[in-house]
């Protein structure tokens, strides 16, 4: 015990684990003692699946350095075919919990294989073209989940790319219809299922950046030539951290989809996948602890705020500025670092004065 | 090994050391290398044959084209002309860590280390190749990949302590003296199990007692490893001493290849290293 706690990143990694069961119990607690109202119970699922996105993402960003701007692309392919497979399988599977974890294992699949094909011409770019290339490839995905009509009648399973495509016979119903998305839909997420889903996302990132992959990539990311010339394949290295990456987007995309009653593909824009960003710089590149609590954080603060309507995104803003300069700039430690010392300072000949009394 | 085999060649072509490794394959066999940057010829016509445990040096003035040389023979740039076989076998075309999969490993003239990884990690990153284990054991941390991780942590132990580094082996690689670092890079080449390491002036930077050390060390290294060293140095005391043979390049054309006297008194390297003597009118 003592050799496996002695080591710093089983230490780190273990402190991330409890930290996150922790506050599972301690909201389960509060949960039980009626402490939550509706709208707090509703931030419950959101926040394991913007941890879970983060903590993917990065995977992608941080550790291996390469800069993804599509991450809600792949959630909206999970959220999608999530929500489909959760209604095909409505009367196959009865219970609720493996319907549940059935649509996120094929939603997470799906990402996957989506992830590799694009990554197949995406991953021979670097830096910013890579970023420019994800970003489109999130909008590509959303418009067409917007445009995708899918639907269930007696005879089976229908899919089209327009209405007068789709010909659902009598008693039959869409899942997806379009521009409308997904409409009702069975809100099957549970808190808990999101509580294994952010340990199973913990689990996998965090045992891939302390495997022989992690110092793989890690090794990539230092120097790229001396990686080579040690025999290691810097693009499949790059291909495994983004199909990884996007399977558990994906994932956390069938999650998050069948927690709402309806859901349009404008979800999955830019925009989120920028917010997934920021969530992962804020916390810390690398850092997954620091993803989670970003994530957390980030995601209540605007929704704990909307009392304050239209001043809640400057605050927000604020909020991004302050802890830009409190992690980067230099001279704003030093500011902190002095005022914090003349305070302490001030403390100190207090109870110096105390001790001559 | 199959896919290559058919361009594997017969006749083993004379290496730098006629008597030593006389009827092995040779381990690298350059034949009419070249590369062209633009108009520039950085390397021209160059002809190497290296036997499976010789020590060669490759010397000549800065500017000469020798760590084009290395580059080339690791595919870090591909040639103009001409070919590379490693054991054998073409490696047109080839990224560099195929190549170092074929048995080719290399330091580098400025330190390449993986310098936020500890010592050890350096060395278990060179093992990659050797660790026999499927992405997705490494990914849930399955029995396999503990058993996997332990061994080579051993082997990444015994090879750091084979070169005396095996007290820094927990150490950020960054924060070693430049000495070590240059012998860690050794060491992590080393963990590939090439079958010829290229050194990049192995010798630069440290003092007269380390290169001393380094030079038993290579020889160590030849001697239990059983593979052949290749190295650019300019350390004239070290090349000497320890390559049983040379080559000179000048303008990225071999100018004289031989045996250490041999190369001491060839009119031509002398030319190349003092420049020509004014002849008398």
């Amino acid at each position: 015990m003592k050799k496996i706690l002695g080591n710093k990143n089983t230490r780190t990694n273990l402190v991330t684990y409890l930290v996150v069961i922790a506050a599972f119990v301690l909201v389960k607690a509060c949960n039980s003692l009626d402490m939550l109202n509706s709208s707090q119970k509703g931030y419950l699922v959101p926040i394991c699946v913007y941890i879970s996105l983060a903590v993917s993402l990065n995977l992608l960003v941080g550790v291996c350095g390469e800069l993804s701007l599509g991450h809600a692309g792949f959630m909206g392919i999970g959220a999608f075919a999530g929500v489909v497979i959760a209604a095909v399988l409505k009367d196959a599977v009865a219970s609720d919990t493996v319907r549940l974890l059935l649509a996120m294992i094929t939603g997470g699949l799906i990402a996957g294989v989506m992830g590799f094909l694009i990554g197949i011409p995406v991953l021979r770019l670097r830096g910013d073209y890579l970023a420019i290339v994800t970003l489109a490839f999130g909008e590509i995905m959303k418009n067409i989940i917007g445009n995708t009509y899918v639907g269930m009648d007696e005879e089976g399973f229908h899919m089209a790319i327009s209405t007068s495509k789709m010909k659902l016979g009598e008693g039959g119903k869409y899942i997806i219809s379009g521009p409308l998305g997904a409409t009702g839909v069975e809100k099957l997420a549970t808190f808990t299922m999101g509580f294994v889903l952010v340990m199973f996302t913990l689990f996998v990132v965090l045992n891939l950046i302390n495997s022989k992959e992690g110092r793989a990539i890690k090794a990539v990311r230092d120097n790229r030539i001396a990686a080579e010339s040690v025999g290691i394949n810097v693009t499949a290295f790059r291909m495994k951290a983004f199909v990884v990456s996007a399977f558990l987007a994906g994932m956390a995309g069938a999650l998050f989809g069948l927690n709402y009653s309806s859901m349009t593909a404008s979800k999955f824009n830019f925009n989120t996948s920028i917010n997934i960003l920021v969530f992962v710089v804020l916390g810390g590149m690398g850092n997954i602890l620091g993803s989670v609590i970003s994530a957390t954080v980030l995601y209540v603060l605007p929704e704990a705020m909307r009392s304050l309507e239209d001043f809640r995104m400057i605050l927000y803003a604020v909020v991004l500025i302050l802890v830009m300069l409190f992690t980067w700039s230099p001279k704003f430690k030093e500011a902190v670092g002095a005022a914090s010392e003349k305070i302490t300072g001030l403390f100190k000949k207090k109870k110096e004065v105390v001790g001559n009394e | 090994m199959n896919e290559y085999s058919r361009k594997i060649l017969k006749v083993p072509t004379y290496t730098l050391l006629r008597e030593q490794d006389k009827d092995k394959l040779p381990v690298l066999d350059v034949r009419n290398l070249g590369i062209d940057f633009g108009g520039l010829t950085a390397v021209d016509s160059f002809n190497i044959t290296i036997g499976p445990t010789e020590i060669s040096g490759l010397i000549g003035p800065n500017g000469a084209g020798k760590t084009t040389i290395f580059n080339l023979l690791t595919s870090v740039y591909q040639p103009t002309r001409g070919s590379i076989l490693i054991n054998g076998i073409d490696t047109k075309g080839m990224t560099t860590h195929k190549v170092n999969k074929l048995g080719i490993a290399r330091t580098f003239q400025n330190i390449r280390l993986f310098t936020d990884m500890s010592a050890l990690d350096n060395v278990k990153v060179g093992l990659h190749n050797e660790i026999k284990c499927p992405f997705i054991c490494s990914m849930l941390h399955l029995p396999p990949y503990q058993r996997a991780e332990a061994a080579a942590t051993r082997r990444a132990m015994e090879l750091l302590d084979f070169m005396g580094l095996a007290d820094v082996a927990d150490q950020k690689a960054g924060s070693l003296p430049y000495g070590v670092q240059r012998r860690l890079e050794i060491v992590r080449a080393l963990a590939t199990s090439p079958s010829i390491i290229l050194l990049d002036e192995p010798a630069a930077g440290m003092n007269p007692s380390e290169t001393t050390e380094l030079m038993h060390q290579i020889r160590r290294i030849r001697d239990i490893f059983h593979i052949a060293i290749f190295l650019i140095e300019h350390d004239m005391n070290l090349v000497m001493n320890v390559c049983e043979a040379i080559a000179v390049v000048n303008y990225g054309r071999i100018i004289a290849k031989g045996t250490p006297e041999e190369i001491r008194q060839d009119p031509a390297v002398i030319e190349a290293y003092l420049g020509r003597e004014e002849e008398k009118a």
